[in-house]
């Protein structure tokens, strides 16, 4: 039965999408759907108003950066082919904004995702949808530099507004970079 | 002078005065700082500053094994541990795509409804302490140490209980919990009863908390709101009965609801689902008492956890809402990436919404009962 409504859930998107619909893959029940970025705000509002789907919760909003993803396939690529032939592929984009979505009707849930290249960080705000969008987003700018066109107030959430760095990026070490020792209190 | 109810809060701007609250002030609960500006008494704007209880669990997750990231998890809402324990295992689970024995999930039913209990009664009690109701707090405090009792008999902790395992359960429920769940659910009650009757009708208490930051339904979805501060809105959502996980859909209890989602509504909504939980334990542990001794505590996991590269996200009904694990695996023997969705971040955030033009005290009442815990907000 779950099954089954996943597979309905996956037809329907892709028929609300179109040609926006990059990729819907099913894991574990999670249904995912990729769609180009610049296009994004535009999805968002398509999967929101469309009769049949009415993705009308914005449960959360992340980032993830997938630099060791593509160092490790090319690890394991380089004993099999020639190193040439890598640097010549196309580095895919390193970052990605993941929208998880819930319908309130139908309790169904979505994944959209984004891929987002380290050249240009920037995407457009769901505030302009979900009010929801708002510390989120800030997070994500504040973990991985994303920066999210139209918010208005994206500043750093977690870290001190000073802090050098994106601490959840793959390259960032985890005992840090030694910031707290050049810590200082800003004025009130 | 207008000012976008959200935006940062510019010092020296007109006659307002700002006034800096937290991160250290009793009122504040632990770590968490508002800046707000002021007319006289009345809030202009406030201006929430998070972040003084960040700890890197995502990063330090990135970094540890699956079963090393467990006692972790315990630091996020520390008021009801062994919720995030769960909530974690079950997004590990579905990732391997593992089924949980019923025994297992009848524990952690039973584990889990104790937790909801325990954080509720911190949550009312510490609402009266902040509103100089200190008498309700001792009583609610009483119980919660007998609920921690229990806890503690599963496996020595009292506050962060590394519950479970991967798969299941180590040990199975506490022996004595027969005989001492039939006190504990009296005492609970009595405790529910006599707060009721110090405040729920106390004059004092309702001019303090009726029609104090009322919320429209429609404003807490758009700001991403779930649990019982939804619910005190007149929203009738909750992911054991929208989108039933383990046996909760075999379980009868309600839902209950508040109207105008004031702190009055988010309080009684916490008192009544306290009586559901009981009700939903005597069920659970019928049906356990029905099991035999010798059913399966754990599901066939190997001992290294390496889930095959994808990502799931799974979320349960925690006390104070929606709580969810995003989890990326690449394949090898720790995760790619964890996102933890803390339901307090969601509704922390609609905070300078829902004060604005309330006094001082309203905004410290505001804070208080919508159970903001700086553990699971800062992660």
């Amino acid at each position: 039965m779950r099954w089954g409504l996943a597979m309905d859930l996956k037809e329907r998107v892709e028929r609300c999408l179109g040609s926006d619909a990059l990729s819907i893959t099913e894991y574990r029940g999670d249904i995912t759907v990729e769609v180009p970025r610049r296009r994004i705000i535009m999805v968002l509002k398509k999967l929101r108003e469309a009769s049949d789907l009415e993705f009308d919760f914005l449960t959360d909003l992340f980032g993830v950066d997938n630099l060791d993803l593509y160092k490790k396939k090319k690890k394991k690529k380089g004993k099999e082919e020639e190193a040439e032939k890598e640097a010549q592929e196309p580095t895919p984009p390193r970052f990605e904004v993941n929208y998880l979505l819930q319908s309130l009707k139908s309790n169904e849930r979505l994944r959209v995702k984004i891929q987002v290249p380290e050249d240009d960080l920037e995407v457009e705000s769901a505030t302009v949808l979900w009010k929801a969008a708002d510390w989120p987003e800030r997070e994500c700018f504040d973990m991985f530099g994303i920066r999210f066109k139209g918010h208005y107030n994206l500043k750093r959430l977690l870290m001190w507004d000073e802090f050098p760095d994106h601490p959840l990026r793959k390259d960032y070490p985890l005992e840090g970079k030694g910031e707290e020792r050049h810590f200082h209190v800003s004025e009130f | 002078m207008v000012q976008e109810p959200n935006g940062p809060v510019v010092s020296g701007s007109g006659d307002y005065v700002s006034i800096n609250i937290g991160p250290s002030h009793p009122a504040m609960h632990g770590t968490l700082r508002v800046i707000a500006q002021t007319d006289g008494e009345t809030v202009i704007k406030a201006d929430p500053e998070i972040g003084y209880l960040h700890r890197g669990v995502e990063k330090l997750g990135e970094n540890l094994t699956y079963h090393q990231f467990i006692p972790i998890t315990d630091r996020l809402n520390y008021c009801s541990a062994i919720t995030n324990n769960v909530s974690y295992e079950k997004a590990v689970e579905k990732l391997m795509g593992i089924e949980v024995p019923v025994k297992a999930q009848l524990v952690r039913i039973i584990m889990m409804e104790l937790a909801r209990i325990a954080d509720h009664q911190v949550c009312v009690g510490i609402l009266g302490v902040d509103l100089g109701a200190f008498t309700p707090f001792f009583y609610q405090i009483i119980q919660r140490e007998e609920i921690y009792e229990v806890f503690e008999w599963y496996n020595g902790a009292r506050l962060t209980n590394t519950f479970g395992r991967i798969g299941g359960l180590d040990a199975d429920l506490p022996e004595k919990f027969a005989e001492k769940w039939p006190g504990l659910k009296d005492g609970i009650r009595r405790a529910n009863d006599e707060m009721d009757k110090l405040l729920t009708h106390n004059r004092i208490w309702m001019d303090r908390t009726i029609g104090v930051n009322p919320f429209s339904p429609e404003d807490a979805l758009a700001w991403g709101f779930t649990g019982p501060c939804l619910r005190a809105c007149g929203v009738k959502r909750d992911m054991r009965k929208n989108e039933p996980y383990y046996l909760y859909d075999q379980f009868d209890f309600d839902v209950p609801t508040g109207k105008h989602g004031d702190v009055f509504d988010r309080y009684m909504v916490r008192l009544k689902e306290m009586e559901e939980s009981i009700k939903i334990i005597d069920q659970a542990y019928k049906m356990y008492l029905d099991m035999p001794e010798d059913a399966p505590l754990k599901a066939k996991v190997p001992k290294i956890i390496k889930p095959p590269a994808g990502e799931v996200y799974s979320a349960i009904e925690s006390p104070n809402g929606e709580l969810g694990f995003f989890i990326k695996s690449d394949g090898s023997d720790k995760p790619y990436r964890i996102k933890i969705r803390p339901p307090c971040y969601m509704i922390y955030q609609a905070f300078p919404e829902m004060v604005q033009g309330e006094m001082i005290a309203d905004l410290i009442a505001c804070l208080s009962s919508l159970n903001i815990i700086a553990g699971e907000l800062d992660r």
